[in-house]
């Protein structure tokens, strides 16, 4: 059975932080995912980062679509609501509880699958609107769920499990939240947690669209090496997949590397990743550097990692439709409803 | 040919004008409606457009009616014909006896004409030519020249639209003037030319007591606001665009506080019709009212949502105003044909609170109504228009408020009754009534958390495939439907004069024409008791109402009778009971057509023994 990685200092009654709450208080139902799952160490990125920003847990709202990213907040912020919707609907879902309650935090997950394909126009349209949330993509390049077909982010000319080799262009979802205004755009690695903690922590903190793309390697469909029979009865027999560890199971992946260097990362297929991380140096409030430094490096086959682009005075949906402070979901009849007086004088203007 | 003479009619006539789309006719035609209005007769009016913008064929029908009847009637008794490209077919749709009124600016062939129509030209062009000469003033005059001319050959009192003009022109001293001036020019010349008035005439009179004119959609925006609303989603689709439009109109009036300006409301114009249902999903499941409005099509996209918000129980309010389908059909036509799509709308066992009001007063109570029952019952309410409430103006009684009315936010749990120990099972029916309590998000740092999902889940939300804790749930949800049925409004039951063994079943915007007919067919010895009904699931007294006749009448506007079908999937009725009565070419209903239809099968019935009549 995968568990969401634990802190050493992780005892009750140990470590607090400013509001007197624990890792526990953070954490969630144990994850079903493989174990080695991308996925579980974001989630436990997401952990540290509530932590260490004393959010108040049952504060933030956690909203995904579908996919193995999406069951993802069931692992974290137990005492939060959470709302696994549809397939790649994430945004509007979150969009609309925005919109209902601006108090609270937002925090949307998703896959690549889920926001690249069947989901790509929400994510266009809840970053142009600005939405005040953090969205994370927890990328793998395949379809985990439905086991392993090509997602729209998969690199033209990478393989399948099966052996099928990819012709179409890949989607950079960092590239066009930056083309779309996103206000916030981050790309991270699952297992460099140095980086991801304090990126997901300042997402959550901006007021305005913040998006992060995380690469996430999944064990499952970047596992070429046997036990693919196997695998796949388990898989089909859903409510059995925490036997799913015991057949494919690996350590998840994890680098720490220095800002401005290149970071070769290895996949549990064997296919490697060049991480290459944000120099101190790098402006990240120049919209357009950002673009071309990502496009600069693309080319090179390098995936830049760390805050691409931030705008420190940003909008949000909110701010745009003027919208009351009060959250609308508290505004009762009083404030609402214009009476039977005004009613009447509407009845006669239509006579 | 027959010598026909002409139509000779007070207070009871058909006007259609035939225009071309874009020309700036539709404001002189609602004036020409209006102006009737204030003569204290009532008058139902239909737009008639095709799926165009601009250059192509328009109709706008005023239907004149002292007594009332506000369905549409068929036929035309004057034509105003304003469009070359229509011509021969709008000639030929003239009743015999009928006028039809021209431009005779351009002398026309005499066999373009009829011999049993009386002819009235009028040169317009020459006319507005002689009086302006920018190109637009001279088109949109020439419609106000019209209705001068119009005033004089049916005897219309000019102060009465004169007055109506100030009040569209309030403020606006020079376009007041401009346009009274061009109503004389026409009555003028009409006067002087012409013989005024003509066998159709508009008589003072009191009939319209305090009945106000208004579009259903923009009613059921009202309702909206009234009902709570903050946000609104939605992506344009005719019929339903002018819902979302007059609601951010009335927001706008109505909706900002008072000392900072900002707005209590939420409006978004989605990306698709999936965007703007999941916003209303997502708003609802964090409490506060959403909705949105759309057409067939739309219906279409957001099923995969609706099975989650029935099955997550989750609120949303649809107003689903009916166009004709299936596919694009006819996007500018209406239809009652989104029933059965509706009431079972997306995969696995579903079912939806449907509601249907008859005209633009109850889409404003029925609109406000349905954000109760959404939250009451955590799940979608549709509301159910058409393009022929939704786009037209109709004369219905005024909208009224009850001040002293709550919101039912249904059951709520809130960090109090948490507090005090109450046990929170999502998915638990602590008062067997099918209805479980929520929880909104932020409620409480350590209890009422849950996990919403599409997935099944045990009554405590904890996400389970078991088979028999999937079963219960979904017989939970047949249990909070059956409570829906005392809920949703109940059907109005109307008995014939004489005791009879028929009934007619109608809905929506059948009512008007329904009523009419009743009475050409009490005119032609035909009893029949009726039953209007106003929301699925039907209540039990739907079911005892067919008990009670030998056979029912289904009248329906769509092909497939999808009324009758719901009620013979849902009551078990025996389907030779109900004998389908349908119009579904576009057009709305009308008196004719249903008294004709149930009239000759009553007819049949005389002479046939019923059990051969009925299979
Ligand atoms: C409308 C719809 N179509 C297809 C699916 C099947 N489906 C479930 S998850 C998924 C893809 C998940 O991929 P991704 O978002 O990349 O997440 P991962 O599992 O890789 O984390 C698909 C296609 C669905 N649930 N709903
Ligand atoms: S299939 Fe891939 S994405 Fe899904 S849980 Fe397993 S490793 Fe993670």
């Amino acid at each position: 059975m995968t568990y969401i990685a634990k802190p050493k200092f992780h005892h009750p009654g140990l470590k607090k932080n400013e509001l007197g709450y624990t890792h526990r208080d953070y954490e969630g139902k144990i994850s079903t995912l493989c174990a080695g799952c991308g996925h579980d160490s974001i989630t436990a990125s997401i952990i540290e980062a509530c932590y260490e920003l004393s959010i108040e847990p049952h504060r933030v709202a956690k909203i995904s679509g579908i996919g193995c990213s999406s069951k993802t907040p069931d692992y974290f912020l137990g005492n939060s609501h959470g709302f696994n919707s549809v397939h790649g609907r994430m945004p509007s879902v979150l969009t609309g509880a925005n919109l209902a309650n601006r108090d609270l935090i937002y925090l949307g997950v998703s896959g690549d699958g889920d926001s690249a394909s069947i989901g790509f126009g929400q994510f266009a349209h809840s970053i142009r609107r600005a939405v005040n949330m953090t969205y994370i993509v927890e990328n793998n390049g395949v379809y985990g769920l439905t086991k392993g077909q090509f997602s729209a982010t998969a690199d033209r000319g990478s393989k399948s499990k099966k052996g099928v080799t990819n012709t179409d262009n890949a989607i950079d979802l960092v590239a066009i939240a930056l083309q779309l205004g996103a206000t916030f755009v981050a790309r991270s690695f699952s297992g460099d947690k140095t980086q991801l903690v304090p990126l997901i922590a300042a997402a959550i903190r901006h007021k305005g669209a913040s998006f992060i793309d995380v690469i996430s390697p999944c064990i499952a469909f970047n596992n070429h090496a046997g036990s693919t029979k196997s695998f796949d009865y388990v898989r089909e027999h859903n409510d059995a997949v925490n036997r799913l560890d015991v057949l494919v199971g690996r350590d998840p992946i994890s680098v720490d590397y220095a800002p401005g260097t290149v970071q070769v990362v290895e996949q549990h297929d064997g296919t490697r990743l060049a991480l290459r991380k944000l120099d101190a140096d790098y402006d990240p409030h120049d919209r357009l550097g950002a673009q071309t430094f990502l496009q600069k490096h693309a080319a090179k086959g390098q995936i830049v990692t760390g805050l691409l682009y931030v705008d420190p005075d940003a909008e949000d949906l909110h701010t745009h439709l003027d919208t009351v402070e009060t959250p609308l979901n508290t505004l009762d009849e009083q404030a609402l409803c214009p009476g039977s007086a005004v009613l009447d004088k509407i009845n006669a203007s239509l006579r | 040919m027959s010598v026909q003479s002409p139509i000779s009619s007070v207070n009871d006539f058909v006007v259609r004008f035939a225009n071309v789309n874009g020309s700036g006719s539709a404001s002189a035609n609602e004036l020409f409606a209006r102006s009737i209005l204030r003569h204290g007769v009532p008058v139902s009016p239909r737009n008639i457009f095709p799926s165009n913008i601009q250059g192509l064929p328009t109709w706008y029908e005023v239907r004149v009616t002292e007594d009332g009847h506000l369905g549409a009637r068929g036929g035309v008794d004057m034509m105003v014909a304003m469009n070359p490209q229509t011509w021969d077919k709008d000639v030929a749709s003239i009743e015999p006896g009928g006028y039809l009124f021209y431009d005779s600016t351009k002398p026309m062939p005499t066999s373009k004409f009829r011999e049993d129509i009386t002819v009235i030209g009028v040169p317009l062009t020459a006319i507005t030519n002689s009086t302006y000469t920018d190109p637009r003033q001279r088109q949109l005059f020439k419609n106000i020249i019209y209705l001068g001319a119009l005033c004089a050959l049916l005897d219309l009192d000019p102060k009465l639209v004169e007055q109506l003009i100030g009040e569209q022109y309030k403020g606006k001293e020079k376009l007041l003037s401009s346009n009274v001036h061009a109503l004389h020019l026409g009555r003028d010349w009409a006067l002087q030319n012409l013989k005024c008035p003509i066998g159709l005439r508009v008589k003072k009179s009191d009939k319209v007591g305090d009945r106000i004119f208004i579009e259903g959609n923009s009613a059921a925006a009202l309702g909206a606001v009234y009902g709570g609303a903050t946000v609104c989603a939605w992506y344009p689709i005719t019929p339903s665009s002018s819902v979302a439009e007059a609601f951010t109109s009335h927001c706008k009036k109505y909706r900002h506080d008072p000392e900072t300006g900002k707005a209590k409301y939420a409006i978004v114009q989605g990306e698709d019709e999936l965007a703007s249902i999941g916003i209303v999903i997502g708003a609802s499941w964090n409490g506060a009212r959403a909705f949105t409005a759309t057409s067939g099509p739309g219906i279409s996209l957001m099923t995969e949502f609706i099975g989650l918000s029935y099955f997550a129980e989750i609120p949303a309010v649809i107003m689903n105003i009916q166009r004709a389908g299936p596919s694009t059909g006819m996007p500018t036509r209406t239809q009652q044909c989104d029933v059965i799509a509706c009431a079972y709308a997306s995969h696995g066992d579903t079912k939806h609170v449907l509601l249907f009001p008859e005209d633009p007063a109850e889409a404003f109570e029925f609109a406000a109504a349905a954000f109760d029952l959404a939250e009451r019952l955590q799940t979608t309410i549709f509301l159910m228009l058409d393009l022929d409430i939704g786009m037209n103006h109709r004369l219905c009684r005024p909208l009224k408020w009850d001040d002293a009315k709550q919101y039912d936010r249904g059951k709520v749990m809130t960090a109090e009754m948490l507090e005090e120990g109450r046990d929170f099972g999502r998915y638990l029916d602590v008062d067997g009534d099918g209805i479980p309590y929520r929880t909104y998000p932020g409620t409480h740092p350590t209890k009422g958390s849950y996990f919403t999902r599409g997935t099944s889940r045990d009554r405590y939300a904890r996400y389970s495939e078991e088979g028999a804790v999937y079963a219960d749930n979904m017989q939970r949800l047949v249990r909070k439907f059956e409570t829906a049925q005392d809920m949703v409004p109940r059907p109005l039951q109307a008995n014939a004069a004489k005791p009879t063994k028929y009934g007619v079943l109608y809905f929506g915007s059948t009512s008007p024409a329904m009523d009419e007919a009743i009475g050409i067919l009490e005119a032609r010895g035909h009893q029949l008791d009726r039953m209007r009904i106003r929301a699925f699931p039907f209540h039990s007294s739907v079911a005892s109402f067919i008990a009670d006749h030998d056979f029912v009448y289904v009248v329906e506007q769509n092909r497939d009778a999808q009324l009758r079908q719901l009620i013979v999937n849902e009551n078990g009725i025996d389907p030779v009971r109900l004998v389908p009565i349908l119009h579904y070419d576009g057009t709305p209903i009308t008196a004719r057509f249903i008294a004709n239809s149930i009239g000759d099968h009553q007819d049949h019935l005389k002479v046939t023994p019923l059990r051969k009549a009925v299979t």
